[in-house]
């Protein structure tokens, strides 16, 4: 109880308070603009938080991070264009419901679900974090070492049907983590006699390359487009009280998005997936699934937003992060010489109390702003896709630049972003580079420290969690297996698939 | 319409074959130049060497990559290979935009740069008139203003900026923009 007061005392600074505003409405209007997302804003602020106190920086980007999805729902449900990937799910319940005219009872359930998902999932987690405190010491650099591996895992099988590309992708992380000077032996590896690789390859320039360069090179080569949609009248917050008629559904996807959000390497898609799949299958109409039924609409929005509280306790408890945001993140506490890790639960409660108080806090403001100004994201979300490409790459330079002031930094950032713009082309995901060279570096220092006790290969898992994580890792992979087996037996033709472009930026 | 399926599945695109020939060979360059790139110590543990994860990475590398173009090679050809490739060519050009913004910087000082910048992308992206440039000259002195003058991002005064008349005014703008 006392963390929980000192906590509040944490964020109740007029910085904290600012920054979660400037996140959280900003976060609201970039995720309701088709084609930014909050991948890139947050590569494009990350560079301008390090100069803030931890919680001030940290408050800002998960205010971006937690808001993007509310903004997203926005132009899924009236224009039929997810605001940001994770809103994809909802454009097929959400749109359906507009054309038959109900699109404020659409808007209004969505944000309901949305802040019915925000609050259960940061609530569950405020009463967990006293076990996660407890649980978190009993992780050592075995355990960690077999957690990161497992995100790894779960980050290559999870992209159904570009395992190997996902893989592949996954390995080159790994090794870009590894480029320069290695700091126990002192050697060089590959970097082929260039100067500038002997410092590495800087994580934060490979993500704004990927994410921020990449989708402004893809929005300025792409032909222009302006979204139109209609106006909204009646009262948003009345509509948004709708979503007390699903609450056996809400709750679930709330407890999915949570349970989806702990485990590194998966995340918003499939809390969504399991949680419509369960609401179709428990519903009584069934069959109005995909044709605007409320059911589905609060299934994906209440899964997809409970996932981001949830992100941050692997990143908290024990550093690892789940996904490509919480990764960004990272960079934040190392840059603060914080390491997040067991410590960090045991010894700073109150930090981490004070981030969920700032997470209800930023779901109050959100929900509050989008009440009231539906009619005005429309007209801002009416930016030409090529001249928001412009805008990507003008604040994309602040971001790469601001580093340390490099011509070098920018020339990787934009082979980065052509990297980027080829495999979205390709409907190939970027997230796995990300975490392989998050998780890379991580596995590479806890395997050299673990090693030191290992006589045998069992050795290394006879403790209880780390012998946990290492049936569950072998489970995933024989199950990922048998799952191919089984969907070879009832392929479907080659062209009986969408082979379009996907909008997203999120892997 | 999308199936229910097809929302969390994405499906090959053309020009997936030339991608993963382009990544199974890069994944060979980089093992042919692993015994160079990353030296194996005598007398150290093969956890500890230096080695040891680059070379898991590269190995893992070209396995994966081999699997993919394995695919790409048994797959059906989806048509539309040279047009998708000839795409991401168009693209560099903004690549280049890019470091151009990039390189004169340096020189003309960052708020001159991007409003040049701005207008001339806009102009370039086919956005004419006055409104359109005025609102990309806007939005360049906005970005500077909250990067550079609010939030204090190091950004370098421009060379041209020493040619200004000495005085507050001149270490305002150097300072500020």
């Amino acid at each position: 109880m006392a963390e929980l007061l000192s906590g509040f005392h944490l964020i109740a600074t007029p910085a904290v308070l600012i920054a979660l505003l400037i996140g959280s409405i900003g976060g609201v209007i970039i995720g309701a603009i088709p084609g930014v997302g909050a991948p890139v804003a947050i590569a494009i602020l990350l560079p301008a938080t390090f100069s803030m106190d931890p919680l001030v920086g940290l408050t800002m980007l998960l205010g971006i991070y937690g808001s993007s999805m509310y903004g997203g729902s926005l132009p899924a449900i009236l224009i039929n264009t997810p605001g940001t990937a994770v809103n994809a799910l909802t454009t097929y319940d959400g749109h359906p419901m507009t054309k038959r005219g109900e699109a404020l009872r659409a808007l209004g359930l969505a944000y309901g679900a949305s802040f019915v998902g925000g609050i259960l999932s940061i609530l569950a987690l405020i009463l967990l974090a006293p076990v996660l405190a407890r649980i978190a010491p009993m992780f050592g650099s075995r355990e960690i070492f077999l957690a990161a591996l497992l995100g790894i895992v779960l980050v290559v099988i999870a992209h159904r049907g570009q395992t190997f590309a996902a893989g592949s992708l996954a390995a080159f992380g790994i090794l870009l983590a590894t480029v320069g000077l290695e700091p126990v032996r002192y050697t060089q590896r590959f970097t082929f006699g260039l100067d500038f690789l002997s410092s590495g390859v800087d994580l934060i320039v490979v993500v704004l390359g990927l994410f921020a360069l990449s989708q402004g090179f893809f929005l300025a080569a792409q032909p222009d487009e302006a979204p139109r949609g209609e106006r909204i009248s009646g009262n948003m917050f009345k509509a948004m009280t709708g979503v007390f008629r699903h609450k056996r559904i809400a709750s679930v996807g709330s407890g999915f998005g949570v349970l989806m959000g702990m485990i590194p390497g998966v995340g918003e898609f499939i809390a969504q997936f399991l949680t419509y799949t369960y609401a179709q299958k428990t519903s009584k109409t069934p069959e109005l699934f995909g044709k605007g039924n409320p059911e589905g609409l609060v299934a994906s929005e209440s899964a997809n937003n409970a996932v981001p509280a949830a992100a941050m306790i692997p990143l908290l408890a024990l550093g690892i992060p789940g996904e490509a945001l919480t990764a960004m993140m990272l960079s934040v506490f190392y840059v603060h010489n914080v390491v997040p890790g067991p410590g960090l639960f045991q010894n700073e409660l109150d930090f981490i109390y004070a981030l969920y108080i700032a997470m209800i806090l930023l779901n109050v403001v959100v929900v509050i702003f989008v009440g009231l100004s539906s009619n005005l994201l429309m007209r801002i979300i009416r930016i030409p896709t090529r001249f928001l490409g412009m805008t990507i790459l003008t604040l994309g330079f602040v971001g790469v630049y601001s580093l340390r002031n490099s011509t070098t930094d920018c020339a990787i950032a934009a082979g980065f972003g052509m990297l980027g713009l080829v495999l979205k082309r390709q409907n190939l995901p970027t997230v796995p580079i990300i975490l392989g060279m998050v998780l890379g570096s991580i596995m590479e220092v806890k395997l050299r420290s673990a090693m030191a006790r290992v006589r045998t290969p069992l050795d290394f898992v006879d403790r209880p969690i780390a012998a946990i994580i290492a049936t569950a890792i072998v489970l995933l992979i024989v199950l990922h297996i048998w799952g191919i087996i089984r969907e070879r037996r009832a392929a479907v033709p080659e062209s009986a698939h969408d082979h379009d472009i996907h909008n997203s930026q999120e892997g | 319409m999308k199936t229910f399926q097809d929302l969390f599945r994405r499906y090959r695109r053309p020009g997936d074959f030339f991608i993963a020939l382009l990544s199974f060979l890069f994944a060979i360059f980089l093992l042919l130049n692993l015994p160079t790139q990353a030296p194996w110590l005598p007398r150290v543990q093969t956890f500890a060497q230096p080695a040891f994860w680059p070379g898991v990475a590269v190995i893992a590398m070209v396995i994966f990559s081999f699997l993919h173009l394995l695919g790409a090679i048994v797959s059906e050809r989806i048509p539309g290979r040279l047009a998708e490739v000839l795409e991401w060519f168009r693209a560099l050009e903004f690549a280049l935009w890019f470091m151009a913004y990039v390189w004169i910087v340096p020189v003309l000082g960052y708020l001159p740069a991007t409003i040049a910048f701005t207008t001339l992308l806009s102009l370039r992206l086919g956005y004419r008139g006055w409104r359109w440039m005025l609102a990309a000259a806007l939005f360049g002195t906005v970005v500077v203003l909250v990067f550079k003058g609010f939030l204090h991002v190091r950004i370098p005064a421009g060379d041209i900026y020493q040619y200004l008349p000495a005085g507050p005014a001149r270490t305002f703008i150097m300072t500020y923009l």
